[in-house]
């Protein structure tokens, strides 16, 4: 491969870099009509503009150099920066367990990508190990990169593979799995898992950071190290979502993969489980202690079930007042098989729709209301509306999270396309995603101001 | 162990050997004999309405049990840019501070607490911090990069301040040299701390994220006094632009000190220029004194490669303890742990600073870095020894020690005797070879503490989340048209004046020349009276007396206008001045009335004049022209003054000589 001594230059700034003999990496004297710089010429982000040039300074700091102001460039001098987590070798530890840490991408340990300008990832044992050295004490560590995408990216695809891999390393033997995980869509390759990987034995723990690695305060080591904790020593054995409790570095949550939902676009804390209490808390210090006193306990059989199914025409809708039946019309003339509706209320969508609806539903598609309220239950008995749309082919999907709802069809349609069938399997739980019960506190979106809430906050850390 | 050993004469005489003199008797031969270098790094906080990266406001305080929730955060170090980690990083992590943050509703949202990634750059701040690096004739940037600065005590709960070149390469002109800058740059504010006790760390988050600029010196300066006079002259070169904050805090300077041979200290967070003569002087002779020490050591000690401490756990019952902090130790389950350091004798008591020595280095590096609270240890060369001879006999037994070892004996929890152990032995092994890079933390006095080691370049990172600002040709341009005027343009116009010297620091610390000139020009008011009405009437007042009301110097302005208008003379400010500073919103006339000032005619003034003179005659007092005139002056000041000039009075009064 041709070294490229422009990373990331292109246009007018890579012309003056060409035309002065000046390399990435290169020290540079340069003269500007705005003074004189010296410094290490950087890569450029490729999506910034061809008007600078970035240079590192002797004092550690990085400055831009517009192109239009410099008379005259030198390259002095020659010196690569080499990137890299110190790598040490995980070291084997008898008695402790053996956890399997399977890489998606995402932000557990990461370092600087100069094309983007943002972060990706490092992951070896050995650099896992660098960066945070407690894995050692907790479990033996082993890691497996199956694939490098931003959370965003993964897909069902991607869930095939994982369950696939997962039961693997189940018949394997391995004590616990940890799926490295970008957080944005961390919650549905969970919610795919749950459904794919049935009756796993140990612990299957989805782990993520919402403060990439390359920060001091970052929360990655600590999901780490309470995700090992889950994985290698806890008693839970479904498929769970470790993150922040509280956004203090004081424990983690272990949350059910169907009840879990992002709720927060930066917060550490913005895993929540909805509609019921997280499974569990976990720390370093005390472990895995359960919240709910019913959950899959930890067996020494190696009896997995791995059902690797996805139908990728599904959808999800969100209505909106003034929605207009094409919507609908559209995605069923696309050969759409399954849509997830997530309706206002209780269950609802406008009289508009009905027509688009009956059609849909005649042409074989699979309908489910889920609530954007996102809390409670689907009851669309309640309006003449509801009962409308239930006449008219729609199913109420209890209280499936509308994206749980959305990865659940894509898994049933991956398995059959019988209307009784699908809808039977929609509608059994496999783990919670539908609850029978509401427990009273699964809803606690508390407001600030009021004074016990004030005094709550300032009791107990954030 | 046998022999007593003299300490305090050792401490003396090793005090002597490193040529230490106080201040006032130190001479430029001495400063270039120990090689003094010094630089600054000026922080100046902005006056911004808001923070530097969110729409929190800026320059609210509260007091530090004022808090609404508490935060969590532990610092963990990372990799920098260039792929090393940094040593003050790993120095800071070894503590394993549980770091606490207070939150108040109205000065701290998400970004505070580094839930929220930041917002685009306050352009308010931008552009002052611009204006003064234009003032500072630096080489502005074509782009701004954010870069992440690693702080890893705390300060600032991402672990890195958010900061940005903004101008390389500067100088500033002082009274006999010029002093090259390296760079300005804008940087977020850090928490102010509440408390540091073991380990745990407690912050506020008010100052957080204010907007604060840094001006970085090269190591120009030569002795004490010119670090303080560059120190002054950035600080009023900030000011003069009126658009940066006073105030306690508002300013800092840390600065760099090194001697011949020594290593770069900085001294952090010096609130008051004043201090920084001292500070430098004490600090480059601790470098000094610490050069002597290794020359000792090197001698001493053949192998220092393989130098190591020994320590064992001692019993206390097996001893006859009485200094109270071993009893403590021994009551709230901390073990007593001796170490004796090889070869070692006369070391620790070896000076460093006035009244302290070698054996404070360490207590203070246990502090810090294995959160032992002081008192943390004591040693067998105290000048008041805290253990008694027959104790450390038998410690020097049990350490198998010889005549020529030192003995440190420290107690601690048990899971904080690893680092201590380790932080003495490195802190003796720093001493072969020199002076150890670190920050220190300033006192009054003049003297420093250890307070981490200095952090390195390899701390820097690009700002991930944030984007380049290019600074445009036509911005600059138009920053550059509303520059104030250089402050030794200003220095220049009040020699022209003839405006005595000592009141140039009043001036420029409180940016008063613009309100001067203003006042000489817009009312012809003599510029000595109006210089010294300022820095010499107005001082005095502001040391007596306390507003009732915020007091602005423009209320000055305002009060020549009054009295031009009127048509009293400008000396009648001074006696209106007490008043006005106490009550800033009363109104000028209520002043007159308060003091009685009524309108006479120069005739009115002057007709008693020849009578007054009769009457001193009478008096029977000394008989001199000048007394004469004084005492006829004397009775009538209080009417005079405001309505002529008291020297056109005595004036009068002289030539009205009969």
């Amino acid at each position: 491969m041709i070294e490229d001594f422009f990373q990331g230059y292109k246009g007018h700034a890579l012309e003056v870099l060409k035309k002065f003999n000046v390399r990435v990496w290169g020290t540079a004297e340069i003269e500007t009509t705005r003074g004189k710089f010296t410094g290490t010429v950087l890569p450029r982000s490729e999506n910034d503009d061809d008007l600078h040039i970035v240079l590192k300074i002797a004092t550690g700091y990085n400055i831009g150099l517009d192109i239009r102001t410099i008379s005259d460039m030198k390259e002095t001098g020659y010196k690569k920066a080499n990137y890299k987590i110190p790598e040490k070798e995980f070291p084997y530890t008898p008695n402790l367990p053996k956890v399997k840490l399977i890489g998606t991408g995402g932000t557990i340990a990461s370092r600087l990508d100069y094309r983007t300008g943002a972060v990706i990832p490092a992951f070896s044992p050995g650099e896992l190990y660098g960066a945070v050295p407690e894995l050692a004490d907790i479990c033996n560590l082993t890691t497996e990169k199956l694939f490098a995408v931003f959370s965003e990216n993964m897909g069902p695809e991607q869930y095939k593979k994982l369950a696939i891999a997962i039961g693997k390393e189940i018949e394997n033997g391995i004590d616990g799995i940890i799926i490295a995980h970008g957080t944005d869509t961390l919650s549905h390759t969970a919610a795919a898992l749950t459904f794919m990987v049935q009756n796993s034995p140990v612990p299957i723990v989805l782990v993520g950071s919402q403060r990439s690695s390359d920060r001091p305060s970052s929360d990655a080591a600590l999901n780490l190290i309470n995700a090992t904790t889950a994985a290698g020593h806890g008693d839970i054995a479904e498929v769970m979502v470790c993150m922040y409790g509280p956004t203090s570095d004081e424990y983690g949550f272990l949350h059910r993969g169907t009840r879990v939902r992002k709720m927060h676009s930066s917060y550490r804390s913005t895993f929540r489980t909805l509609s019921d209490t997280p499974l569990a808390t976990v720390s370093r210090k005390n472990g895995v202690q359960p919240i709910k006193k019913e959950y899959n306990h930890r067996r020494k059989d190696r009896n997995v079930i791995i059902k690797p199914f996805f139908e990728e025409k599904v959808t999800i809708v969100y209505y909106y007042p003034n929605m207009q039946p094409d919507i609908i019309d559209s995605l069923v003339d696309n050969g759409y098989k399954g849509i997830i509706i997530a309706g206002t209320g209780l269950g609802h969508i406008n009289k508009p729709l009905y027509p688009a609806i009956e059609r849909a539903h005649k042409k074989g598609v699979h309908i489910f209301m889920a609530v954007q309220t996102l809390y409670g239950f689907c009851h669309m008995y309640v309006y003449d509306t509801g009962r409308d749309l239930m006449a008219k082919g729609i199913i109420p999907a209890q209280n499936l999270l509308p994206e749980t709802a959305y990865i659940k069809l894509g898994w049933v349609l991956g398995q059959t396309n019988d209307p009784e069938e699908v809808k039977r399997l929609m509608l059994t739980s496999i783990n919670d995603e539908i609850t029978r019960r509401e427990p009273y506190n699964g809803y606690l979106v508390y407001q600030g101001g009021v004074p016990e809430v004030e005094n709550f906050l300032k009791t107990f850390h954030k | 162990m046998s022999k007593i050993f003299d300490s305090q004469k050792n401490y003396e005489e090793t005090k002597k050997e490193c040529g230490y003199v106080s201040r006032k008797d130190t001479t430029q031969d001495d400063y270039n004999r120990i090689g003094f270098m010094s630089g600054l790094e000026v922080h100046q906080q902005l006056k911004t309405k808001e923070k530097l990266f969110c729409n929190c406001p800026a320059g609210i305080y509260q007091k530090s049990n004022d808090y609404n929730a508490e935060v969590i955060r532990h610092m963990r170090p990372t990799l920098s840019e260039l792929g090393g980690y940094d040593g003050t990083a790993l120095m800071e992590y070894k503590t394993r501070k549980e770091i606490v943050y207070r939150l108040k509703h109205e000065t701290a949202c998400t970004y505070e607490i580094d839930d929220t990634p930041p917002f685009k750059i306050d352009r308010e701040a931008l552009g002052i911090a611009l204006e003064i690096s234009l003032l500072s004739k630096l080489n502005i940037v074509g782009e701004v990069h954010i870069t992440r600065k690693q702080y890893l005590d705390g300060s600032i709960p991402t672990g890195f301040q958010r900061t940005a070149i903004l101008g390389v390469e500067g100088e500033i002109e002082l009274k006999n040299k010029k002093v090259r800058l390296i760079q300005l740059s804008i940087e977020e504010d850090a928490c102010r701390e509440v408390s540091d006790i073991g380990h745990r760390r407690i912050y506020m988050t008010d100052r957080l994220g204010m907007p604060l600029i840094e001006t970085v010196t090269y190591p120009d300066m030569a002795n004490p006094d010119e670090v303080m006079e560059a120190a002054n002259y950035i600080r009023f070169l900030n000011r003069s632009t009126g658009k940066v904050r006073t105030g306690i805090g508002a300013g800092r300077e840390d600065v760099n000190v090194s001697c011949k041979g020594g290593s770069r200290v900085e001294i952090k967070g010096v609130s008051h220029n004043k201090w920084i003569p001292e500070l430098t002087h004490n600090e480059c002779f601790r470098q000094w004194s610490l050069l002597k020490l290794r020359d000792k050591l090197l001698n001493n000690i053949a192998n220092t490669i393989q130098w190591k401490i020994v320590s064992k756990e001692l019993n206390y019952k097996e001893f006859n303890f009485i200094y109270q902090p071993l009893k403590d130790a021994s009551q709230n389950g901390s073990k007593i742990i001796a170490v004796s350091l090889p070869e070692f004798k006369s070391v620790l008591s070896h000076f460093t600073q006035p009244n302290k020595c070698f054996a404070n280095e360490i207590s203070e590096r246990l502090k810090v870095i294995a959160c032992l609270e002081q008192p943390n240890m004591t040693h067998n060369e105290q000048f008041i020894p805290d253990i008694s001879n027959d104790d450390f006999n038998n410690i020097s037994k049990l350490l198998d020690c010889s005549e020529k070892d030192a003995i440190i004996v420290f107690w601690a929890p048990h899971e904080d005797i690893e680092t201590a152990l380790e932080t003495i032995e490195e802190r003796c092994k720093l001493a072969f070879i020199g002076v150890p890079n670190e920050t220190r933390k300033s006192f009054s006095n003049g003297n420093t503490i250890f307070e981490r080691v200095l952090p390195g370049a390899d701390r820097m990172y690009p700002d991930t989340d944030s984007a380049p600002i290019p600074l445009e040709n036509e911005y600059l341009d138009d920053l550059q048209k509303q520059l104030p005027v250089d402050l030794i343009e200003r220095h220049k116009q009040l020699e022209k004046w003839k405006i005595p010297h000592d009141t140039f620091h009043f001036i420029f610390k409180n940016n008063l020349l613009p309100t001067i000139e203003n006042i000489i020009n817009d009312f012809k008011a003599n510029p000595v009276f109006v210089a010294t009405l300022f820095s010499h009437n107005l001082k005095n007042i502001q040391r007596k007396i306390k507003p009732v009301s915020e007091f602005n110097f423009q209320i000055i302005y305002g009060l020549f206008k009054f009295l031009n208008n009127q048509n009293i003379h400008f000396e009648y400010a001074k006696e209106m001045l007490p008043i006005i500073y106490q009550h800033p919103k009363i109104e000028f006339e209520s002043v007159l009335t308060t003091l009685n000032f009524k309108k006479r005619t120069k005739n009115e003034i002057f007709a008693p004049v020849k009578f007054l003179k009769e009457r001193f005659k009478g008096t029977g007092k000394n008989k001199g022209e000048n007394e004469k005139a004084n005492w006829v002056m004397g009775q009538l000041r209080k009417q005079a003054i405001g309505n002529l000039g008291l020297k056109e009075l005595i004036n009068y009064i002289h030539n009205n000589e009969q």
